[in-house]
């Protein structure tokens, strides 16, 4: 285990020297040189961000709904990041989106989806009607209804404003903001220390609701406040990169193959290391290789949609 | 002591148990038993704390089980459901280690590890420990989830028909075990039982329960009569008095 670990994190490493210094004109140690690799150091910083929130969310919230395949996504948080940011355009013109950059619409951003997500899980939880089921279904069709609203308001925009929308919401590793990192690596890495403390009971939570119960958790606060923090991760990586389906998925399902244990103390780092792996070395062979960064998420999409499917249609069930 | 005052449960308007009031002394065996659909898992369910009822109190020891922090809970209390369907993939030794898990908050100490090894033991599952669940035939899964709650070493235990998947041997075997740990650790178990004949031979008391009320509670030579058995499945029932205990015979 430790093996795989440290092999992983090399590779990681690895990677981000790649994407670091690779092919950069100015000589080494020169200003040039200097200058070029802290313009990349975003990216790379942005990517461990992206990583740790996608692989952590996804893998607690594999835990609080007791399943292996759904992912936040299908709860409609990235529907609701491209409904707001869509009605941006729509109401206030594509200069908006430009002007209204910076912490307080991130902080904005994020906090409604906190909410939104807390309130949805809250209701639906204490409903008569409070089991998972219900409540993915709800979360799909609100997912689909956000998606709809966006498209609605998508068509009545003129092709320039959408052209600066669809711009914004196909994630960007290299183009995000390098003013939300200290904020985002803050905030994230409070949470990851919260939920190191809490791996005990996180492997006792994905026993399922009666055997938690029956050893000694507060299962529906428990659930609650997972999904408070998932909200949260997911919403911070959606603000700096946009929407993501499956890479969390990738990464989680890999995740449990390879470490061989169902342990959170275990899966947790490596999810993180493979989400890191993934972005910097698919970064890297595409950048350096092909020279075609922009379409890394397209590409994780692709194939993390392929594997969804393989992996639904191997198993034959939810 | 487990009390039960004025307990029910209500589907969509329908009711399925109760208003069920009720004494069960601390100590011994209680077999619950009944035909399908009397309610014997809904009030267990009720009693762990699973389910929540529509009225009425449930007091384990002290404890008001509606009250009472699950965590406290957990140290008095533990009910073994009789599905366990589990996403993580885990050997024999990693589920009965989660029996601890109310005591140990996670990390086990020694002590923690003797009771996994004693549960284990208990129930002969030394030699699968390294095994993972899914490996095992269903009689083994079935004694790996009684042993993580034999782990949790609470003084109350509720079972949700453990005898599921058993074969005759084994069911004889976890019977006699349950009955041992009664007697030499002071346990206080209630189980929903199917076989009539198995409560009889090991239980200290028999609680009937049909259409959710409770039809009759009492020891096993005041239960296991011709004509309480009989109205309580609707199947002509002889109980035989020629050994040990009174066997019912009912197979044509």
């Amino acid at each position: 285990m430790w093996v795989r670990l440290v092999i992983l994190g090399s590779i990681a490493l690895v990677c981000a020297l790649g994407v670091l210094t690779w092919g950069i004109a100015p000589e080494p140690g020169s200003r040039g040189f200097w200058l070029v690799v802290s313009r990349r150091g975003i990216t790379v910083a942005t990517m461990i961000v992206v990583a740790a929130a996608q692989s952590v969310a996804t893998v607690l919230f594999h835990t609080a709904t007791s399943n292996r395949i759904l992912t936040p996504s299908i709860m409609g948080f990235e529907a609701l990041y491209v409904v707001m940011q869509t009605a941006l355009v729509f109401f206030w013109g594509a200069q908006s989106l430009a002007a209204t950059d910076g912490l307080l619409k991130v902080a904005i951003q994020s906090a409604l989806m906190v909410a939104f997500a807390t309130l949805l899980y809250r209701w639906l939880f204490s409903g008569r009607l409070g089991n998972l089921h219900t409540m993915l279904l709800v979360g799909v069709i609100l997912g689909m209804g956000f998606a709809s609203v966006s498209t609605f308001m998508q068509r009545m925009l003129t092709p320039s404003e959408f052209d600066v929308l669809s711009a914004r919401l196909f994630g960007n590793m290299s183009n995000s903001n390098p003013e939300y990192i200290p904020w985002a690596t803050l905030v994230i890495g409070a949470v990851i220390v919260v939920v190191w403390t809490r791996r005990h009971r996180l492997d006792v939570l994905a026993l399922g609701r009666e055997t938690a119960t029956n050893l000694g958790l507060n299962f529906r606060g428990e659930v609650t406040g997972l999904l408070v923090i998932v909200a949260i991760l997911i919403s911070i990586s959606t603000t700096m990169v946009g929407p993501l389906t499956f890479f969390g998925f990738i990464v989680a399902t890999l995740a449990y193959q390879l470490t061989g244990s169902s342990a959170h103390s275990r899966v947790l780092p490596f999810a993180f290391l493979l989400g890191l792996v993934t972005l910097l070395g698919g970064y890297f062979i595409l950048r350096h290789i092909f020279s075609a960064a922009g379409v890394l998420s397209v590409i994780i999409e692709f194939v993390g949609g392929l594997f969804f499917l393989i992996y639904l249609l191997r198993k034959g069930r939810l | 002591m487990i009390t039960l005052s004025n307990v029910s449960k209500s589907y969509a308007g329908k009711r399925v148990l109760g208003p069920i009031s009720l004494e069960l002394p601390a100590g011994g065996i209680t077999a619950l038993v009944g035909p399908n659909g009397a309610g014997k898992s809904t009030l267990l369910t009720i009693m762990g704390r699973l389910l929540e009822p529509d009225s009425g109190t449930v007091v384990v020891g002290e404890a008001n089980v509606a009250t009472t922090p699950s965590r406290e809970l957990a140290k008095v209390l533990s009910i073994l459901r009789q599905e366990n369907h589990f996403i993580t993939r885990l050997t024999v030794a990693q589920l009965v280690a989660f029996g601890r898990f109310p005591h140990s908050r996670g990390r086990l100490t020694a002590a923690d590890q003797a009771h996994v090894e004693n549960a284990l033991e208990f129930l002969s599952l030394t030699d699968l420990r390294d095994r993972f669940l899914d490996e095992l035939s269903g009689g083994q899964r079935q004694r790996a989830y009684v042993a993580m709650v034999l782990a949790q070493d609470t003084r109350y235990i509720l079972l949700d028909e453990p005898l599921n998947n058993l074969d005759i041997h084994h069911a004889v075997g976890m019977m006699r075990q349950l009955r041992r740990a009664a007697d030499e650790l002071g346990k206080t178990f209630v189980i929903v039982i199917h076989d009539i004949n198995f409560a009889s031979a090991y239980a200290d008391r028999i609680v009937a329960l049909r259409d959710g009320e409770l039809v009759m509670a009492g020891t096993p030579d005041e239960t296991m009569r011709d004509e309480v058995l009989g109205a309580l499945f609707d199947t002509e029932v002889r109980v035989r008095h020629d050994g040990a205990y009174p066997l019912a015979v009912y197979y044509r």
